[in-house]
């Protein structure tokens, strides 16, 4: 029985090594088999279930606590630049029954406006960056040393963030501010776009170091998927198109990309979704000046993420609670836009990977 | 015949076009790496020439001293990470990848569970943090400590556990399931022995990256770990914990230079450490792939 159950499996490795080393369970054990089968289940049932638990505890949570800041600072909390904790050891005034501090005003309108700033800023930075580099790594240089250089930008995605905003702050921020921001200040023409770039540059904490540092931490999460996807399109087209007279360029445009959009697309969004949520590096670099839009691209600034964990601390000292209530209120916002984001892309990957599949792709 | 040629751009252009694409594309590696390059070294640079071994065994007094409480603080929240966001995660990962079943009504079990996964790997880290301080650290009492760390920590982490876990398994071929169940093995049996054996170099992979994102983390500990200056104690409630990434973030704008002294060996032991996890999960995948069957 066992050689002919070894001539019958010897074509597979693996077989050949349950064949060796393990002996099944026999039918006699069906019970203790039946049991380690519901084990399995039963955990992994309820292993799958604890992640969506603590999801619905951390919405049901933020929404209750942000409920009481939603109704005394209404609609105008989307608009209002204001960001007053008011008198906390003063009177305690109620608004649609809510207590809070008397003169206490709160306005997200720059934070949501630094945020998105901060994330298009580091977005359109870096993909054309990441696409860039994902060619240079699959088409132009030898095996050799491409591999090494993707091997470091995909350690690059796990610096912590504290270190990147550590080294922003302290150096390339200053050199920035010090050689480069001036540079460009003096120089740009005075015309609509642009002219956000002229004016004060600051000490190198503000808005656009902020976005550089955002696009250098989402650099890498783009580039590798970039490049694991280009690595996949097939050789055939490609050298089709060359046959047909194609330059380089015109392959990479015409061909590889429109391959894998939907997947650079995915990645892209993936990005987006950490430069929004990204706190502690730009809580360091963004010069976190509350109340008001910076005017040019220098200017101090802060986000909804670095708003919170600057902010908590001050907060907690607020005895009517309202102040740690406005920042749910902030964190629920954040979360809305970032889920959004995540969902959408899951969408627009599902509806271009159906549309431009090529003719001819497996 | 001048029709067909006038209709397509010179071909001067065109090779303007295509030699313009190519040194672009080596430019924009070039922006990728050096400011890389200069991050690394840059941290390294200034933390070597002021560093004493001394740091590692010293107690911290804040803004000077040593960081031994917020290594060791830094080990144990991984180690907690590690047994708690793994066990979770890895077991969510199976259920996805293995036991969810095709429905009677054509949709597949777990549907909502990986909506769940995909919408918590996207959640900001701070509004974890939020919802750890106000829900588990003061709402529940628990104070600054270890539980609601490890607790927001996992969340942040199981996502990649469970992914990592579940693309491990779904890269294991049908083939050894069928043998296995050829052979009469129980599902629990043939899970156990054939095919979490053969996924366990991806599932380990994914454990080291979501430990080397725990280790780095700062934004979701400020205000569950809390801060101290003595080492942990290992009660899982009221005792607050060090962690290195506190140190960098709260001393890097101290006026002393002590400060910052400990602001950068702070952030040195992290490279170390974060390098070290990220090189050997890369060393453990190519490996694998080399002397992985290449069937299929």
């Amino acid at each position: 029985m066992a050689s002919e159950n070894d001539n019958a499996m010897s074509r597979s490795r693996s077989s050949m090594t349950f064949a060796r080393r393990g002996t099944p369970p026999r039918r006699a054990n069906a019970r203790r088999r039946h049991r380690e089968d519901q084990l399995w289940r039963v955990s992994a049932r309820v292993a799958s279930f604890l992640p969506f638990a603590g999801l619905i505890f951390v919405i049901v949570v933020l929404a209750l606590k942000a409920w009481p800041a939603a109704q005394v600072n209404g609609p105008s909390f989307l608009t209002s630049s204001s960001w007053l904790p008011g008198n906390t050891y003063g009177a305690v005034v109620h608004t649609h029954g809510v207590a809070h501090p008397a003169g206490s005003a709160y306005g997200a309108w720059p934070l949501i406006a630094g945020t998105l700033e901060t994330s298009g800023i580091a977005l359109i930075i870096a993909l054309p960056i990441s696409i860039g580099t994902a060619f240079a790594l699959t088409e132009r240089l030898p095996r050799s040393i491409a591999q090494p250089i993707s091997f470091f930008v995909e350690i690059l995605a796990g610096i912590p963030s504290v270190i990147i905003g550590l080294w922003g702050v302290l150096q390339l921020g200053p050199f920035l501010a010090a050689h480069v921001y001036p540079l460009v200040a003096n120089h740009v023409p005075n015309v609509p776009v642009l002219r956000y770039f002229r004016g004060p540059t600051g000490y190198g904490e503000g808005l656009l170091t902020s976005g550089l540092i955002l696009g250098l931490m989402i650099v890498p999460i783009i580039a590798s998927t970039t490049r694991d996807l280009f690595q996949q399109v097939p050789a055939l087209p490609k050298e089709g198109a060359e046959a047909l007279g194609f330059t380089d360029a015109e392959v990479a445009r015409q061909v590889t990309i429109p391959w894998v959009r939907s997947g650079i697309i995915g990645a892209t969004v993936l990005g987006l979704g950490r430069a929004l949520g990204e706190t502690i590096a730009v809580a360091m670099v963004s010069g976190s000046i509350l109340g008001h839009v910076s005017s040019n691209i220098y200017g101090t600034m802060t986000t909804i993420a670095a708003t919170i964990v600057s902010q908590l601390d001050s907060a907690a000292t607020d005895g009517t609670g309202f102040a740690i209530s406005t920042l749910a209120e902030a964190g629920l916002l954040l979360t809305v836009i970032s889920v959004i984001v995540n969902l959408a892309a899951r969408s627009i990957v599902r509806r271009s990977s159906a549309m431009s599949a090529p003719v001819g792709r497996s | 015949m001048s029709l067909v040629t006038q209709s397509y751009p010179k071909t001067s252009w065109r090779r303007f076009k295509s030699s313009a694409f190519r040194v672009s594309t080596l430019a924009a590696l070039l922006f990728v790496i050096a400011p890389a390059l200069w991050l690394v070294l840059g941290v390294v640079v200034r933390a070597v020439p002021h560093w004493q071994w001394s740091v590692l065994t010293t107690l911290s007094q804040g803004t000077s001293g040593g960081l031994e409480n917020a290594l060791v603080g830094t080990l144990v929240i991984m180690g907690g990470v590690l047994v708690l966001a793994g066990s979770v995660g890895v077991l969510a990962g199976i259920h996805l990848a293995e036991l969810a079943h095709v429905r009677k009504n054509g949709r597949p079990s777990g549907t909502i569970f990986r909506l769940a996964i995909d919408v918590l790997s996207g959640f900001p880290s701070i509004v974890l943090g939020y919802v750890g301080y106000v829900a588990l650290c003061v709402g529940l009492h628990w104070g600054f400590s270890l539980l609601p760390a490890l607790l927001i920590l996992s969340m942040m982490v199981v996502p990649y556990i469970a992914k990592s876990t579940e693309s491990a398994l779904r890269q294991v071929p049908t083939n050894y399931r069928e043998g296995a169940e050829a052979l009469g093995m129980p599902v629990g049996y043939a899970l156990r022995k054939v095919v979490l054996k053969s996924a366990l170099p991806g599932i380990v992979t994914g454990l080291l990256i979501a430990l080397a994102v725990a280790g780095g983390e700062t934004a979701p500990l400020l205000y569950t770990a809390g801060a101290t200056n003595s080492l942990p104690s290992f009660a899982l409630l009221h005792h607050p914990v060090a962690y290195l990434t506190y140190y960098v973030w709260t001393d890097y704008n101290q006026p002393t230079a002590e400060a910052h002294v400990v602001s950068y060996d702070a952030a040195l032991i992290l490279v170390v450490m974060v390098l070290t996890l990220l090189v050997v999960s890369r060393v453990i995948v190519t490996r694998t792939q080399r002397h992985s069957e290449s069937y299929r």
